[in-house]
């Protein structure tokens, strides 16, 4: 077995996670990573889509905002800020929507705005940019996030793009259709929602980990399914497409 | 009507004291010479108005040139904090600044209704979110055919326009090329529009019948400033420098090293220092 950081497996298991035929509104950070990934390993024809209005982009370094020319240059086509929004999101073209955050509860629900009560904040987040919308509007969702007790918690200050609602069941009471968060990829393992409840619950485990080492690192008791397996470990092929990414995106972004 | 003129002459023209403005460019061509140059101006008490407020913001901002900031994402993109933004929001430095926050989706129709003459814009949006709930701009309405609800905002009529693009003919036509954004919306939403562009030319040498124009009858003051939109980008001139993104963090992270690069960088310039980056190629 190859050896890996935690964050390469974190992103090589968001990868894989993805098919080749899907159409998918990529955050940038963690998800451009993967979602790249994806596309140079088992998924050339997947389609990437940025809300800087690029469609079927192909960059050859991962973009350090999310209108970077590179993703222009690529791309199939560019459209209009509001014509992405309008027509291609809410117009329901968009198959897998992948998220980061920088907090997250057991049904998903993600704050990237602020920590803190709203009318006094001690962190100002950046906010939800394309979020909310993506949340609500791809067929599905995916998050990748690294654990931690400060990121994974009991109950979220501000909800900017929800996951399954704060009680798991308010997709249902709106009537919505899309799935929401199906998968949240972590540095240690993988949940997907309980098929009833909705809580998001361990359902492979990297290798090397520890149940303790998740719990530490969750402010939630993480429910697990029966007989968890272990998460397959990343082959030299993801390892070495991943890294040849990275080192070409570092040499870009500084020079 | 366009009229070529200074940037300096535009600024003292069209932004005024207690100006709505909006500087965009979604990542691409953001008019960083027009917003250094309404910094040197010292207008105050503006309602900065950007999706993605961005360095240009945060340097707005930490020079105390706004009250109030209306936007939808605000970091410094695949960086981190915008520190001049969050200094002004947690600490009041260097004066109290008011939020108005939105989603992408919802600035990006509306600065589409204000370009449609529409009151308000609707969206299928801000479902099972908080926002609504400390943004009380953010409202409902029921479609009369379906029985739907579906979210609204007011239509953004900013009283100023400013866009970067990459060049004008002589009668002032504007071309606007690769990630276009929002721009055409917001020269059309707005009352009072500048255009700083990156060269003017005899013809715009299009490439295609469709490439973004904005007709010289829709633009007010077009201003030649070669590199106009660095650290930012102009497709087809230079790239985005992100060595400098990466850099701003340490920069605007303190105080006097903020005000110190903004003297020396800003204040004590003229907006021809912007060439230097032109030669970036792209």
């Amino acid at each position: 077995m190859a050896d890996f950081t935690p964050n390469e497996i974190m992103t090589i298991v968001a990868a894989r996670a993805l098919k080749n035929d899907d159409v998918c509104f990529v955050g940038i950070g963690a998800p451009s990573a993967a979602c790249n990934l994806a596309r140079l390993t088992h998924a050339p024809q997947i389609t990437l889509i940025y809300e800087s209005g690029t469609i079927g982009t192909r960059p050859n370094v991962l973009p350090l905002s999310i209108g970077d020319g590179e993703l222009c240059e690529t791309a199939l086509c560019t459209v209009s800020v509001p014509e992405m929004f309008r027509y291609w999101l809410q117009g329901g073209r968009i198959t897998v929507g992948f998220l980061g955050g920088a907090q997250i509860d057991r049904f998903a629900n993600i704050n990237t705005t602020v920590v803190g009560p709203d009318d006094k904040p001690k962190v100002r987040l950046p906010g939800g940019g394309g979020a909310p919308e993506i949340a609500t509007n791809c067929g599905e969702i995916f998050i990748t996030m690294a654990m931690g007790k400060r990121a994974f918690i009991e109950k979220l200050p501000f909800i900017t793009s929800m996951g399954h609602g704060p009680t798991g069941r308010e997709r249902r009471a709106f009537g919505m259709k899309s799935l929401g968060p199906t998968k949240l990829m972590t540095d240690l393992c993988v949940f997907e929602p309980d098929p009833e409840t909705k809580e998001m619950t361990v359902v492979s485990i990297h290798p090397g980990v520890t149940r303790e080492q998740i719990a530490e690192n969750c402010g939630w008791t993480p429910r697990y399914i029966d007989n968890v397996p272990e998460t397959p470990a990343p082959t030299k092929l993801e390892l070495e497409t991943l890294r040849d990414i990275q080192a070409r995106t570092k040499a870009a972004h500084a020079a | 009507m366009a009229q070529f003129m200074s940037l300096a002459d535009a600024v003292a023209e069209m932004v005024r004291d207690g100006d709505s403005v909006a500087m965009e460019g979604f990542t691409h061509l953001i008019p960083f010479a027009a917003g250094h140059e309404v910094i040197r101006q010292g207008r105050k008490h503006l309602t900065l108005i950007r999706m993605t407020p961005d360095l240009i913001y945060d340097q707005l901002i930490g020079m105390g040139c706004a009250d109030k900031l209306v936007f939808s994402w605000g970091g410094n993109p695949g960086v981190g904090s915008t520190h001049r933004i969050r200094d002004a929001v947690e600490n009041g430095w260097p004066h109290a600044l008011a939020i108005e926050e939105h989603s992408h989706a919802a600035m990006a129709n509306a600065y589409e209704a204000g370009a449609a003459n529409l009151p308000f814009a609707m969206l299928r949006g801000y479902i099972g979110v908080d926002l609504p709930k400390v943004n009380p701009r953010i409202k409902k309405v029921t479609c009369p055919y379906t029985g739907e609800v579906l979210a609204t905002v007011p239509a953004l009529r900013p009283d100023v326009g400013i866009i970067h693009a990459q060049r004008a003919d002589r009668e002032g036509n504007v071309l606007i090329e690769g990630i276009v954004g929002c721009q055409k919306e917001v020269v059309l939403a707005s009352k009072r529009t500048i255009v700083t562009v990156e060269e003017v030319v005899e013809k715009l040498g299009t490439t295609s019948y469709n490439s973004v124009v904005l007709p010289h009858w829709t633009v007010g003051a077009v201003v030649e400033v070669p590199g106009g939109s660095h650290p930012s980008y102009a497709q087809g001139y230079y790239t985005r420098d992100n060595s400098f993104y990466i850099a701003w963090d340490k920069v605007s992270r303190d105080r006097d090293s903020f005000l110190a690069w903004m003297k020396e960088n800003v204040l004590d310039k003229t907006p021809a220092a912007f060439a230097a980056h032109a030669k970036r190629t792209a």
